[in-house]
């Protein structure tokens, strides 16, 4: 639903503006053909939308800076090698040379410049949020867990550290250590624009997941606003980045692109799950629903973490 | 021998003249620039020994997933208490005291013809606050808490007493605040020394490198310190006297302290990068036999450095959301172009020169080679997106610490061994400092390269361990033998130190054809420095003085340089000491 608005919107801007059309094109045009064929650098190619930009950039500069490197790195060897003591004869004492100094002061301004320019470019496409998200999450980072909401559809997921690991997994795959999906699982719909809205609820952590080349902090009194939209299927891990006390190793979480109706099966499963929770745990617990992104887990959110997931996995099978 | 001989017996026949305490007593009593300048020296070098043997045992628990050999790992706790000790300890202990305190309090005063620094008793003061605040700091092992164990950058809510409570944290505090004010008064001495002590004739373009890198310094402890100190207050008094500067809860504001925290930060990374600057800035040209390329464009770029470092604080913050990222990234950017008009400006000196590969130069080519990719890795991060994929991986750690490393502990003992003969009237062994390059050179390389990679797969910094299975193990493996390689270094350097104290060779008052000042005194100096001094008709007087006829070409100065006359000393007196002309 949101993608084609969003592409239809974006294409008829551009139909209005055929110059930048034109320039967009002249800068992206490269880069994008080029990205086919790029090597990774030793990087991540990006699992979603954003992340593949953040690659497009840090490909561009890590040429840019092998290249700099390079000619820098060949001038000091030369000099060393060239230069080194041979007589004891008094070399010309030059000092300065204007039109070299002014050289290598405009050059590097250029340099940096033209990289200002992708790197604006790049983190209005990675900052971007769309205005109609298929999901919308709220994802709250404590000492040393994490608890998803899905708000709109009353589940809610959470667990706590290494020692806390998911049952969720793909095509009927449990989601074991081998895979790197410690700690609970986000789960969200492939291929499309999942909203995250950020907190904390106690100190600085960071929403991290490597394989996205994306990270934000989640932080007391900040809420922070950030769109994913993951490319493929996949299971993708993540942990805490920001250091955040004594379990701060141990935070771990890890996201599941499910497919979209995949996604609303596991969604409405959960769904029902937490309400029978809620029917059959006490009262005491019903004040604080799994919904809430304020409150502690409750008896029923436990319940619907335990009980996911049978659905799923026929689902997916 | 016979020299060293000679030279003592001018020393003790000097020392009649200045009746005063000897041995222990002297180091403790003494407001001379000098005695203070090894004090610090020495206090420094200890911090950065403990610091280093804590990166081992951090290096030691992160050989395998689960920590340490054989399951003898470290706790959460030891190693979170570690590595931040580890970091308090190298930054405000080590790589600032060992430039500011160390160094520029020896060497400034030398090189600009001062017989001391402005204020001696102020100086005093200074060293006695670092002294006490580097103790305080590591009193916390000692309380039933441990140490402070939230980073050495001590981040609010982490910091509050509801995440860390006990007197360690507090002492942490209080330590920071202690050398924070002894850096003040330092920067306050060396301000005011570099103004009003420069001998007739050093005029602002003729001050050596070091000593303008050292001012700017001073300059940006002026500007950072006190905001650091204001933070270190807030968080006390969280924790102490109820107030809720850093608590939600209270309705305080946590990123204040990241605000806070990085204004004195960034700045913080050029108080810690400038001074080394200035350090390699004086070895090139002299063991290159030039003048250094592009003078006036080295002190533009410091310049330059010092005033973008303060409009860079929220670079550490990019992912933090709250900070406008175009503006900082730019600003982050630009400070390319500075550093790299210095790193082109000491190719440009090396350029047709002569070489002569001693010791401190070798350093200061680890120095190039590391700060190179330690900048390269720096553009990298100025860029908001790629620091959202790699902030506080070990990507950054690798990158701080090859910058860090180049600059603090290749420049910083190039520096030492570049001095060393200056402040003690010996050599150090040739051999043994050559060994202990390659030992450092190779290491440095192995224990920082793989960190890279580790932090692009996505290995978070701070982590007392990693799951297996990510191929990690490995890599860590190489990084922590390269650590080792490193510690091995030093001991090489221990060796030359007990070598040359124990055999010494004499080195005479200019054994590497300085350009500056100090190497115009004895060695080491006497009491108040100088008896006499050669005119001042360039930034490099004492080149010139020895080499009348190798004055630098197109010295745009034009004020009587070049004339190829052998020129007489001056005498110093009492009327003319520390005038302007």
């Amino acid at each position: 639903m949101t993608a084609p608005t969003t592409g239809s919107t974006g294409a008829a801007a551009l139909k209005r503006h055929p110059r930048r059309l034109a320039l967009i094109a002249a800068i992206s045009l490269p880069v994008v053909l080029g990205g086919c064929q790029l090597p990774t650098f030793q990087g991540y190619r990006g699992s979603t939308h954003q992340g593949h930009d953040e690659f497009l950039l840090y490909a561009g500069t890590f040429i840019a800076a092998i290249v700099v490197g390079v000619i820098t790195a060949a001038l000091i060897i030369w000099s060393i090698v060239r230069y080194r003591h041979r007589s004891d004869q008094i070399p010309r004492q030059f000092q300065y040379h204007f039109g070299l100094e002014i050289a290598y002061t405009i050059i590097p301004v250029v340099i940096v410049l033209i990289l200002f320019g992708f790197t604006v470019w790049t983190e209005n496409n990675v900052d971007n949020v769309a205005a109609h998200p298929a999901q919308i999450i709220d994802v709250n980072a404590f000492q040393w867990g994490w608890q998803f909401n899905y708000a709109d559809k009353h589940v809610s997921v959470e667990g706590e550290t290494l020692s806390d690991p998911d049952p969720i997994g793909l095509n009927g795959v449990g989601c074991a250590p081998a895979n790197h999906c410690y700690g609970p699982g986000l789960v969200v719909p492939a291929g499309e624009t999942v909203r995250i809205y950020l907190r904390s609820k106690d100190t600085v952590h960071g929403f991290y997941v490597p394989e996205f080349n994306f990270s934000r902090y989640a932080q007391p009194g900040v809420l922070n606003t950030f769109d994913l939209t993951v490319q493929h299927v996949g299971v993708y891990r993540a942990q805490c980045t920001q250091f955040c006390g004594l379990y701060h190793s141990e935070m771990f979480f890890h996201v599941v692109a499910l497919p979209p109706a995949q996604f609303q099966a596991w969604l409405s499963s959960q769904q029902s799950a937490t309400v029978a929770a809620k029917r059959s745990s006490s009262s005491a617990t019903s004040g604080s629903s799994a919904t809430s992104g304020s409150s502690a887990a409750s008896a029923g959110t436990a319940a619907a973490v335990r009980h996911r997931s049978t659905s799923t996995r026929e689902a997916a099978a | 021998m016979t020299v060293l001989a000679e030279r003592q017996a001018v020393h003790d026949d000097h020392s009649e003249h200045h009746e005063g305490p000897t041995g222990l007593l002297k180091w403790m009593t003494s407001t001379d620039h000098k005695v203070i300048g090894m004090n610090y020296m020495v206090t420094s070098l200890v911090m950065f020994f403990l610091a280093g043997l804590m990166a081992l045992a951090i290096r030691y628990q992160l050989l395998s997933p689960g920590g340490g050999i054989a399951g003898h790992g470290l706790s959460n706790q030891q190693f979170n208490e570690l590595f931040t000790m580890h970091g308090s300890l190298m930054l405000y202990l080590f790589a600032g005291p060992f430039a500011f305190g160390g160094l520029a309090n020896y060497i400034l005063p030398l090189q600009i013809g001062a017989p001391d620094m402005a204020f001696p008793r102020l100086n005093a003061l200074s060293y006695w606050l670092y002294l006490s605040g580097s103790i305080t700091m590591m009193l916390g092992f000692l309380t039933a808490g441990g140490a402070a164990a939230f980073g050495w950058v001590g981040y609010a809510p982490l910091s509050e007493p509801t995440f860390s409570p006990g007197a360690g944290p507090d002492l942490w505090i209080l330590a920071i605040a202690l050398t924070g004010f002894s850096a003040i008064f330092t920067a306050v001495n060396l301000v005011t020394t570099t103004f009003y002590l420069r001998v007739p004739g050093l005029t602002m373009f003729r001050l050596p490198l070091f000593t303008w890198g050292m001012l700017v310094t001073a300059i940006l402890i002026l500007i950072a310190f006190p905001i650091l100190t204001a933070a270190m207050v807030f968080l006390f008094a969280d924790r102490h006297f109820g107030t809720h500067v850093y608590t939600v809860a209270g309705g305080g504001v946590p990123v204040l302290y990241q605000n806070l925290f990085w204004f004195f930060g960034h700045p913080e990374v050029y108080i810690l990068a400038l001074p080394y600057f200035g350090i390699v800035s004086e070895i090139i040209p002299v063991f290159s036999k030039k003048p250094m390329f592009g003078y006036k464009g080295m002190v533009f770029a410091t310049m330059a450095i010092g005033a973008l470092s303060t409009g860079v604080w929220a670079h550490h913050m990019f992912t933090t959301g709250t900070v406008l990222l175009p503006f900082f990234s730019l600003l982050s950017l630009l400070i390319a172009v500075p550093t790299g008009i210095k790193f082109f400006n000491w190719i440009g000196t090396m350029w047709r020169g002569q070489i002569h590969f001693a010791v401190p130069m070798l350093f200061c080519v680890g120095f190039l080679f590391a700060f190179l990719m330690g900048g390269l890795t720096g553009i990298m991060l100025a860029a908001p997106p790629i620091d959202f994929a790699t902030h506080d991986t070990y990507f950054v750690v690798a990158h701080f610490h090859q910058v860090l490393f180049g600059t603090a502990v290749f420049a910083g003992f190039a520096g030492f061994y570049y001095w060393y003969p200056k402040f003690t009237g010996r050599m150090l062994r040739e051999g043994l400092g050559k060994l202990h390059f390659w030992l450092m050179f190779l290491g440095f390389w192995l224990t920082f390269m793989p960190q890279y990679k580790l932090g692009l797969e996505g290995m978070p910094r701070r982590v007392a361990t990693y799951v297996p299975g990510l191929g990690w193990q490995f890599l860590n493996e190489l990084s922590t033998i390269g650590a080792l390689i490193i510690a091995s270094s030093f001991a090489v350097m221990l060796i030359n130190l007990w070598v040359s104290w124990r055999s010494p060779v004499a080195a005479g008052d200019n054994p590497w054809d300085g350009h500056t000042l100090e190497w115009f005194a004895t060695s080491p100096p006497v009491h108040h420095n100088f008896e006499r001094l050669p005119p001042v008709r360039s930034e490099r007087p004492v080149w010139d003085f020895h080499h009348p006829d190798a004055i630098a070409l197109s010295h745009s100065n034009g004020n009587g340089n070049g004339n190829g006359k052998v020129r007489q000393p001056i005498t110093v007196g009492s009327g003319s000491d520390g005038e302007p002309e």
